[in-house]
Formats: C-alpha cells, sequence, structure tokens
C-alpha cells in the first residue's frame, strides 16, 4: 500500500530569505487575530449585520477548501480510477490540503462571534443535524484528522529511517505503528474521498438557502454538484500548480506525471461548464447572464477564466509545454476561485442598502493564515519523505544544474 | 343573493342579516349595533325614497343597480320604499307625477330626497326639464318636504361634467341650492353603491346625519385618502414608478402616481370597499385614480396631470424601504495594497511561466 520508496526528504537549507518573509507576514496575521480575539471582530473586520461573512469566509473557508482539495482530486484518480502511476504526487497533495483545511478550521474559529460556545460541537447532544453548516463543520473536522492520519506515514518513515540514536523511543515506538496503520490506511483514504465529496457540495447547498439575496445567475439547486465538480479541477490545477512552484523553487526537474495529469482537466471543466449553462438555460437566466451589468461581468470574467484554461489543455501541443500547462492551471485556479467568490460575495447582495469591502486588518488576517500554510508545507517537505523521488535519469540533469 | 340575477326572489335571513353586519362594519359602528341596523331596516315603514334626475348620465343609478348585496330587487321593493324614480320606476306621464305628489304628502317631513345630477341655471334653466318643470323647480317643490337631501354623484354634489369650462348651461351643483334642509354628498363618478345604502341606513338606525367633512360627505366613507389604503403605495414608498401606459413598471403593478393618479389627493374608500363586488376598482386595473369624488381635480385639472404631493415621505414608523447605505466599503489604502498583493502574486506567476521551458517532453514519453 504504502510506497515509502517512492518518497524523498528535500534535503535544502530551511531558514531561507523566503522563510523569514512568509514569517514575518504570519507573525503579523496571527498577531492582528490576536487584536480580533481581544476587541472583538468589528475592530478588525468591515463585516456587518448585512454581510455576516467577508472573506475569512469567501477566500479561507470557501477557496481555500477547494484549493486544499488537491488531495481528494489525487486520492480519486489514484484509488478509484486505478492510475497507480500518479502515486508519487498524492503526499505533497495530501500536505497542502492538511495545511489549506486547517486555513479553513482556524478561519471559521476567527470568524465565528462566539467562539466560546464552539466547544458544544463536541457535544453530540448540542447538534443541530439538520443545518448544511453542521455538515460542512463535521466534516471539515474530520477531513483534517484524515489528513493527518494520511499525512502520519512520512512522519513515521522519518524515524523509522532515521540514522541518528537522538529519538531511541520515537523510533521504537514507529516501528509498531506504521504496519498497522499500513494495513487500515486504505479505509482512511476511502473516508478521505467521501468526506470532501460531502462537504464540497454542502458548501454550494449553504447558498441555496439565501435565495433571496444571491443573484438568479449563480443561485440555482445545482449549486452542490457544481461546487464539487470545481472542487475537482480546482484540485487538480492545484496539484500542477505546487509541483511546479516546487519544481522552480527547489530547483527539481518537472514531474511528468503531470503533463499526463493535464489531459483529466478539460473533461473535469467540459462537465462543469455543461452543468452551467444547462441550468442558466433551464431557469431562462442566460439573458441575465449576458446582460452586461455588473453581476454579468462577473460571471461573464468567471467563464472565460474557466474555458480559457479549458482550452488550453485541449490541444496536445499545449499539454507538452511546461508554460502552458501551468498558465492553464492558473486561469483555473483563478476562475474556479472567481466562481467561489461569485457565489459567496459578488452576488451575494443582502436586503438593505448594505456594503461590504474587507478591511486592511481583514485582510493581513488572510495573508497571515495563507503565509503560514506555505511556510508549513515548506518546513514538512524539507523535514519529511513528502516530495516525490527523482527518477534516475532526473536525478542526474538534477545534479547536473 | 348569493347570484346576481336581476329577478330573485327577495331577501332571505340570513342574507339580510349579512349585508346589515357588513353595512355596521362599514359604517365604523361596534359589531352588536348591526341588531340595531337591522331593525331600522326591517321596520314595516321602509324609508320612502324619492330619486331626482337631472344632468347626469343615469351612471349612479347604474351603478347602485348593480349592486350584489342587495340586489336591485331587494333593495328597490324590500330595504327602501322607492316611490319616485324616473329611469326604474314602472309608471310614466301623469301616473308618475302623480306617485311623486302622493308619495310627497304621504311622507311630509320624513321622505328622503335623493338627488342625481347637476342643474342648470341658465336661461331660467330650460336646459334641463321633466314634467315640464325646470330642474330648480323640481329641486325646491321636492326638497320642501324632505326630512334630508342625499346627493348621489360628482354632478349634484359638486357640478360635475356639467359644470366643467366652458359651462353653457352654467350648471351648479344641487347641493349648492339647498339651504334649508341638511344635505349629505355622496360624491363619486359613480360612486359606491354602499356609500349610499351605508348613508341611508345609518339616517334610519339613529335619526341623525353622520358625521360629515367640510364638504358634506360621511366621514366614514371619505375620512381617508385613496393613497393611504392604495395597493401599490409600497411601490411608492419605495420609488417603484409606472413611467408610461404599458411600460415594464406598469406591466409590473408599480404605482401610478406619475401617470397621474390622484390618489394622493383624493379621500373616498375605493381602495378598500372596491366595486362591483368583485374587489376591483380603477388602480387594480392600472389606471391611476382621476380624483372623482374631489370638487377642485375632476373635470378641472387633467387626468393624466401629477397632483402636488405634500406628504412625500412615509411616517416615520414605516420600515425603511429605502435605508441609507451601511456597512463599510472599500477604503484607498486597502484597495492600493490589495491591488498590489494580487499584482505581485500575478507578477510572480507570470515570471514562473516564462521560467518555464515553452517545449517539453512528449506526453506518451512514458506512459
Amino acid at each position: 500500500m504504502v510506497h515509502h520508496d517512492e518518497y524523498h526528504i528535500h534535503k535544502a537549507k530551511i531558514l531561507t530569505p523566503s522563510f523569514y518573509v512568509l514569517l514575518f507576514f504570519t507573525v503579523l496575521g496571527f498577531l492582528l487575530i490576536g487584536v480580533r480575539f481581544v476587541k472583538g471582530i468589528g475592530a478588525v473586520s468591515n463585516m456587518s449585520d448585512g454581510y455576516p461573512w467577508g472573506i475569512w469566509i469567501a477566500y479561507d473557508v470557501a477557496t481555500s477548501t477547494a484549493l486544499a482539495c488537491g488531495g481528494y482530486a489525487m486520492a480519486i484518480i489514484i484509488y478509484i480510477m486505478n492510475r497507480m502511476k500518479y502515486h508519487p504526487l498524492i503526499r505533497s497533495a495530501l500536505v497542502t490540503s492538511m495545511f489549506g483545511y486547517m486555513l479553513a478550521g482556524m478561519s471559521v474559529m476567527v470568524d465565528i462571534g462566539r467562539y466560546w460556545n464552539s466547544y458544544s460541537f463536541f457535544i453530540p447532544s448540542r447538534w443541530q443535524t439538520n443545518s448544511v453548516m453542521f455538515e460542512v463543520a463535521v466534516c471539515i473536522m474530520a477531513y483534517n484528522v484524515v489528513l493527518m492520519i494520511e499525512v502520519l506515514p512520512a512522519i513515521l518513515e522519518r524515524f523509522i529511517h532515521s540514522e541518528t540514536t537522538r529519538f531511541p523511543k520515537l523510533k521504537h515506538y514507529a516501528l509498531i505503528i506504521y504496519p498497522r496503520l499500513d494495513k487500515v490506511l486504505i479505509f482512511i483514504v476511502v473516508l478521505g474521498i467521501t468526506l470532501p465529496t460531502m462537504h464540497q457540495s454542502s458548501l454550494g447547498s449553504m447558498l441555496i438557502i439565501a435565495k433571496s439575496k444571491l443573484n438568479p445567475i449563480w443561485h440555482t439547486e445545482f449549486l452542490p454538484l457544481l461546487f464539487v465538480i470545481n472542487a475537482l479541477y480546482i484540485g487538480y490545477s492545484v496539484v500542477i500548480f505546487e509541483s511546479f512552484m516546487s519544481s522552480i523553487s527547489f530547483n527539481r526537474p518537472f514531474e511528468s506525471e503531470i503533463q499526463r495529469l493535464s489531459k483529466v482537466i478539460p473533461y473535469v471543466t467540459a462537465v462543469w461548464l455543461f452543468v452551467r449553462f444547462a441550468d442558466l438555460w433551464y431557469r431562462d437566466q442566460l439573458g441575465a447572464a449576458f446582460a452586461g451589468d455588473y453581476n454579468s461581468w462577473m460571471f461573464i470574467t468567471e467563464i472565460l477564466l474557466i474555458s480559457g484554461g479549458t482550452f488550453i489543455l485541449m490541444w496536445r501541443q499545449y499539454r507538452t509545454s511546461p508554460r502552458m500547462v501551468f498558465i492553464s492551471a492558473m486561469l483555473l485556479l483563478i476562475g474556479g476561485g472567481w466562481y467561489r467568490f461569485n457565489v459567496y460575495l459578488l452576488g451575494f447582495k443582502p436586503h438593505g442598502n448594505w456594503s461590504y469591502f474587507p478591511s486592511l486588518p481583514e485582510f493581513f488576517i488572510t495573508i497571515g493564515l495563507v503565509a503560514f500554510e506555505i511556510l508549513g508545507y515548506m518546513v514538512l517537505v524539507k523535514l519529511f519523505p513528502i516530495m516525490p523521488k527523482l527518477h534516475k535519469h532526473e536525478a542526474q540533469t538534477a545534479q547536473a544544474h | 343573493m348569493s347570484d346576481n340575477t336581476l329577478f330573485s326572489t327577495g331577501l332571505n335571513r340570513r342574507d339580510f342579516l349579512r349585508l346589515s353586519a357588513g353595512l355596521t362594519a362599514m359604517m365604523g359602528l361596534p359589531y352588536a349595533m348591526h341588531t340595531k341596523v337591522a331593525e331600522a331596516a326591517t321596520a314595516d315603514n321602509r324609508p320612502p325614497v324619492i330619486w331626482l334626475h337631472f344632468q347626469e348620465c343615469t351612471g349612479c343609478s347604474e351603478s347602485l343597480i348593480r349592486s350584489g348585496h342587495p340586489d336591485p330587487a331587494a333593495l328597490i321593493l324590500d330595504l327602501i320604499s322607492l316611490d319616485y324614480h324616473e329611469t326604474l320606476m314602472i309608471g310614466s306621464g301623469y301616473q308618475a307625477e302623480k306617485s311623486l305628489e302622493d308619495s310627497m304628502k304621504a311622507n311630509w317631513g320624513s321622505y328622503i330626497l335623493i338627488v342625481e345630477g347637476a342643474v342648470p341655471l341658465a336661461e331660467d334653466g330650460i336646459y334641463c326639464k321633466v314634467a315640464g318643470k325646470t330642474a330648480v323647480e323640481s329641486l325646491k317643490h321636492a326638497s320642501e318636504g324632505a326630512a334630508a337631501v342625499i346627493c348621489i354623484g360628482t354632478c349634484s354634489s359638486f357640478g360635475g361634467v356639467q359644470a366643467a369650462d366652458p359651462n353653457p348651461t352654467q350648471a351648479v351643483s344641487a347641493a349648492s341650492l339647498i339651504k334649508d334642509k341638511p344635505v349629505i354628498n355622496v360624491p363619486g363618478c359613480p360612486p359606491s353603491p354602499y356609500n349610499l345604502l351605508a348613508t341611508v341606513l345609518y339616517y334610519l338606525t339613529f335619526k341623525k346625519l353622520p358625521k360629515l367633512d367640510a364638504l358634506n360627505r360621511p366621514e366614514f366613507a371619505y375620512g381617508r385618502r385613496i393613497h393611504e389604503h392604495c395597493e401599490r403605495r409600497p411601490h411608492f414608498d419605495a420609488g417603484r414608478f409606472a413611467e408610461q401606459f404599458g411600460d415594464k413598471g406598469h406591466s409590473e403593478g408599480y404605482c401610478l402616481y406619475k401617470l397621474g393618479c390622484k390618489g394622493p389627493v383624493t379621500f373616498a374608500n375605493c381602495s378598500v370597499q372596491r366595486f362591483n363586488d368583485v374587489g376591483v376598482w380603477p388602480v387594480s386595473m392600472g389606471h391611476p385614480c382621476i380624483g372623482c369624488t374631489e370638487p377642485d381635480v375632476m373635470f378641472h385639472t387633467s387626468i393624466y396631470d401629477r397632483c402636488q404631493i405634500h406628504e412625500v415621505t412615509p411616517p416615520d414608523f414605516y420600515p425603511n424601504a429605502n435605508p441609507a447605505k451601511r456597512g463599510k466599503g472599500a477604503d484607498p489604502l486597502t484597495t492600493g495594497v490589495m491591488g498590489m498583493v494580487a499584482g505581485a502574486a500575478i507578477g510572480a506567476s507570470a515570471m514562473l511561466a516564462k521560467k518555464l521551458p515553452k517545449e517539453g517532453e512528449d506526453e506518451d514519453h512514458e506512459a
């Protein structure tokens, strides 16, 4: 099950200049979170009774969980479609997912007004099981645990294969846990596929209940389906993006699996675009979608970004070019995120003459959490075997650099 | 009474009580009063009513006989004793005139005179004659023994279309000619028949006139503006107006003020009582109110002129339809910083894309 020889520790200095830059933003973000808990939400954010959620939910929860769907999307392609050749990519995808979901969980804690009541979440008698938000919360919480267990083998391997004798006890326990974990890991993997399917659709269901507030261009009963498919292609794009990023910044050769993975994306986006337009047509909203007003332009931008990324990946000559694959992945990431922003913020118009734009501290809390996510990833891949092991000939070229 | 047939078998007990209760409510009386109203209506001496027509279109009579509760036969035969009505009575010629004289003599001092239409004064009033008498003479003669005079319709109340410029017959309202009797105006073009019926029954029940406003209109029916109870009022408060007939706002049922609706200056109960027993009235059909119950509006201003509104904003205790802007919007610093961050991210991605090789290995290389 676990192919420990597929991964290796990226041996490099941890304390790089980019490390310090990210650390600065992380510390700034956490300081502002401290202000939020001392002085209240109003002190750091522009949220109001009309807009009870702002970028903390629209980006940190709704969009970043989609960006964290790399692990989910890869698990589907590897375990459900049985394409084991992509297996070397899974661990880095899982680590991004783990940090992404941690970010979402933390954001919710920052965002909810009466955070001191949140312990009720662990008391089943206080559950409100009819709530869509409850499902999102349970799934995100559970998926966080699942992701940690899925990443655990990497950490255990580190201790098992350590040559130093600094932690003899740890090595001993790791040797006991590792084979047992290996046996049950497949069930955890199945959970790891089920849970995102549930809560990604629930993230869409959440806006179904806001029928009178969400613009009809986005409000549809198909929101859950659109959100799941959207999470899938964002997930694949993130894996591509992250692979190229680490190739460049860690000076590694490109992972050849990536280009083959890019072949999958146009099928997924085509289904999404079909559902999107069929739904608009069925609800007689195509006219509104292309009316040329503010909402219409937001919709057109979303569609142009997604279909642009799809279009590039439809051509074989573009798929072989790392540059074009990267550009199309970026287009899909921005387009997919744009769609979620449209649903959660831009197309959302509460009753009354409300307006919302994030405040500077609010924005820097988000930046801080994202910086923390990248920082964690950068440190983790340098401590534990997470990156795919280089193929022999690639390793030679890498040394030649 | 459940059907609106002309020939009815009369008013059955249940329908009669329902009518009494309805009219009691309309007059703004406590519910318990409806037995009194019913008693007054059933007393053997049904009120003798003499109805005179002058310069008019008979629309008010048409309106009355189109009331379904009660239907015309029950109204004329059971509820009141309509002794003289030029268009409804069976007799004609000398026979008709005789019944007028007989009724006046028999009920001297107690009959109700209802006048429909304006009275011409030019050239000694020769422009309106019935039975050889001019309108002025008939009115003077009939009002002498009347207990009260009810002027039904805008013509008899305020002059109406006859009195509009240039007024060649010098028509004046019937109300303005009666000085020695109590006068109740029930204006409208036509008025709701129930306003007349309620006025008559009020008088019979209490032997006194209902409370009247400055223009002698019963306050229970003409105490409030059309605008106050209009079903399109929320659109007015929200600033949604039909700009012209047949436009989007008009088809969506927006406020008709800009099409000339006189609802804000017209005192009447049309928006509440409505017409034809099926709950319709002009505004519900998409036409602005023409202000027919007001002496200075209808026939004196254009139907499509906008009226002057003195209380433009709704009262403070109404929920605000156009709330002030709330919530904090964008400030320059935040927008600038976010723009810089987004720009840096896009720039970095572009640089990265540039760094990536244009040509890569074939995708089937290792497959």
